[in-house]
């Protein structure tokens, strides 16, 4: 880990160039082992990096600002919805232009319930987040607006390019199949590219890996500018933080309302990819997992964050027969991770420098009371 | 909508008392999140899966004693106190099991508060899903055939295998009260006075107040604040035992996540009436059950739990203290 960052900067951004194109190759390689046999392995990758994306959203609130959110599935579900609405239930609008609009509506409503619920103690804000995620899910359940507990359904998938119902795309992608460990060309199934269908989930898979990475990119940004530095001070200490000036209320609420646009945005392309919500698609549980995601990964770093989020969406589809059981291994991990490794998996570089002063500091009074 | 109100006019004795029963549920597991808050400061994320366990108790305490329809009065009262200890028992000790795993060993590293938080949310997830999982846990262990009564379709409602028939004891308004809505009342009402006596006379209650002020100077002046910590996470349990047999008077049935909900509600009635407050939290519990019963009334039952929620905001917002003000340690003997 310290190896790969001390790399110089443009070998590290060579090296993330090739990870990322390799991620992004990863539904038509198939690779043995990793892809999952039972079902669609795009579909799986799809969902995989959904929770990545929404465990980036989730770090930002939980890792940077240190505000803990067990609601964050709310804003996954207004994104959804708004999607819903505009798209089939009362317009016809399509797709990317209702993307941003998805997206404000969730930063708005993330202010909506920042501005009261931030000024309370930070052990409050963990149970008033949770009845905002129940809260929502009651009120799409009962408001036949937008569907009660219906929900939404033939939600249209994003326009493929060339545009038109039986595009064929510009150009066609084989896959690779693999047979007793040799790689072979599948000219059965293949890709068309960016033709966004319900039989190929290949494209909608590109897409969010996309989004996945512009955010990262934003998120590298916001991170390293005054924003992070105010985030971490708050996170440390709100009243020190105060006090040199930094309007923490402020800083909170950007946090949320970024967590809150990540969240709508992986809500808005699960709702595409899916083409059919409900209440139901949007449990509790899964504000639940998330905050795992996050948690186990390493909150405040967002490989970290994105591992979790990863882990907790690919296991389970892996190692289907385990599914009933995540829950309880989750909240098993979650146990064990705060007694064994509270700083997750990656932990953030931060914490290590903030260890190490412990350690000196710890020393000094140590030596100070023997004298 | 002055259909509604029609109907809450009509209704208002009815609602009024038994939003009272409810909310004396609600203020006795609001205590347990109340006294461990009050000690801690921390919210005891896994409380609500304390209660459940115990309504579980109870459900099975009825169905090993093969109490049906056709049971007399007497074997079910007696049934019930057996129920009330089992759920007692169970409740404490699925209390102190949480305090023994998830806390102690947190909290002897001094652990930052979040992290403790996700300690306790993690072990509410283990607890209900081991709940909700243990018809494959019994298979596991071969005893799937042998327990079929107490773990088949562990995911769906379980209801006490008898029908409870309230009887009206006397008429308040229009409304005539059951001897079901009298005891949830009178046994909760008891078991808060005697708490209260307890932590306000006793050796241990002054333990507790002391360290509630200063753990640290309670822990100079000779006070054992592991034990207290301990005796806490018991009380809360057994009120919430008790809690969970009334509960199952009313309700009469249950489910693995049924503590979530009911959870969120008893520590909305904690913060409501001022979290770390004994008396508080038996207000809170009160006020909530009647608002919300209310509420459900004035704007349809469908909303009966958002009302809760937005409660709880509305407080948070203008008096964050709550209604009485915190502070265990302050209660003075």
């Amino acid at each position: 880990m310290t190896r790969i960052q001390n790399l110089n900067k443009p070998t590290k951004i060579v090296l993330l160039v090739i990870a990322a194109l390799f991620v992004y190759a990863l539904p038509l390689l198939n690779p043995p082992f990793l892809s999952t046999p039972d079902i669609d392995f795009g579909g799986v990758l799809f969902t995989c990096a959904a929770y990545a994306l929404v465990a980036l959203g989730l770090n930002i609130v939980i890792g940077y600002a240190g505000l803990l959110d067990l609601g964050y599935v709310g804003f996954y579900a207004v994104g959804a919805y708004t999607v819903g609405v505009l798209t089939v239930y009362h317009g016809s609008w399509p797709f990317f232009l209702v993307l941003p609009v998805a997206i404000v509506v969730t930063m708005i409503s993330g202010v909506i319930l920042g501005v009261p619920t931030l000024r309370v103690r930070g052990d409050y804000l963990a149970i008033v987040t949770l009845g905002f995620g129940e809260i929502i899910r009651l009120a799409v359940t009962n408001t036949d607006w937008v569907g009660a507990s219906r929900g939404i359904s033939n939600i249209p998938s994003p326009p493929s390019i060339p545009p038109g119902d039986n595009s064929d795309g510009l150009f066609e992608i084989p896959h690779i199949a693999w047979v007793n460990g040799q790689p072979l060309i599948d000219l059965d199934h293949k890709t068309k590219f960016l033709v966004f269908g319900v039989l190929d989930t290949v494209p909608f898979y590109w897409m969010i890996l996309t989004a996945l990475i512009l955010v990262l990119i934003g998120d590298y940004l916001v991170k390293r500018s005054r924003v992070g530095r105010a985030w971490e001070a708050t996170r440390e200490d709100e009243d020190a933080a105060e006090l040199m000036g930094v309007p923490t209320f402020k800083f909170k609420l950007l946090a949320f309302a970024l967590g809150a646009f990540i969240g709508g945005l992986s809500g808005a392309m699960f709702a595409t990819r899916q083409s059919h919500i409900d209440p139901i698609s949007f449990p509790l549980l899964l504000s639940m997992l998330f905050v795992a995601s996050v948690v186990i990964g390493g909150s405040g770093n967002r490989w970290g964050a994105m591992l979790g989020g990863v882990l907790v969406a690919y296991l389970p589809e892996r190692f289907r027969d385990f599914s009933d059981w995540r829950m309880l291994v989750f909240g098993i991990a979650l146990m064990a991770m705060t007694i064994l490794r509270p700083q997750g998996l990656i932990p953030p570089i931060r914490t290590r420098r903030a260890k190490r002063a412990q350690q000196e500091i710890a020393e000094l009074e140590g030596e100070e009371s023997v004298a | 909508m002055s259909d509604n109100l029609d109907f809450f006019v009509h209704n208002f004795f009815a609602l009024s008392i038994t939003g009272l029963a409810l909310g004396a549920v609600y203020a006795l597991v609001a205590l347990g999140y109340t006294m461990v808050y009050g000690v801690l400061q921390l919210i005891n994320f896994a409380h609500s899966e304390v209660f459940m366990y115990g309504t579980f108790a109870v459900v099975w305490v009825f169905t090993a004693f093969h109490v049906t329809d056709s049971s007399g009065a007497g074997t079910v009262i007696g049934v019930l106190l057996l129920a009330l200890l089992a759920a007692m028992a169970v409740s404490g000790g699925v209390a102190l099991l949480i305090e023994r795993v998830a806390y102690r060993p947190l909290i002897k590293k001094r652990s930052p508060k979040l992290i403790v938080l996700i300690a306790a949310i993690g072990a509410s997830t283990v607890l209900s899903e081991s709940m909700g999982l243990r018809d494959r846990i019994a298979a596991w262990f071969g005893l799937d055939d042998n327990l079929s009564s107490y773990v088949q379709a562990a995911r769906d409602n379980s209801s006490l295998p008898f029908t409870l028939d309230p009887k009206g004891l006397f008429t308040i308004g229009d409304y005539r009260v059951t001897d079901i809505d009298l005891v949830v009342i009178c046994a909760s009402l008891l078991m808060m006075i005697g708490l209260d006596q307890f932590v306000r006379r006793s050796k241990t209650g002054r333990g507790i107040r002391a360290v509630a002020q200063d753990p640290e100077s309670a822990s100079l002046m000779g006070v054992n604040s592991t034990r207290v910590v301990r005796i806490t996470f018991l009380i809360g349990g057994l009120m919430a035992g008790v809690a969970a047999t009334l509960y199952m008077l009313r309700i009469g049935t249950t489910r693995y996540d049924a503590g979530f909900i009911l959870g969120i509600k008893a520590f909305t009635a904690a913060v409501m009436g001022g979290i770390g407050n004994l008396r508080g939290a038996l207000l809170g519990g009160l006020v909530l059950g009647v608002a919300e019963n209310w509420g459900s009334a004035l704007i349809g039952t469908q909303w009966k739990d958002v009302v809760a929620f937005v409660l709880l905001l509305v407080i948070l917002l203008f008096r964050p203290s709550g209604l009485l003000g915190e502070a265990l340690g302050k209660a003075r003997a």
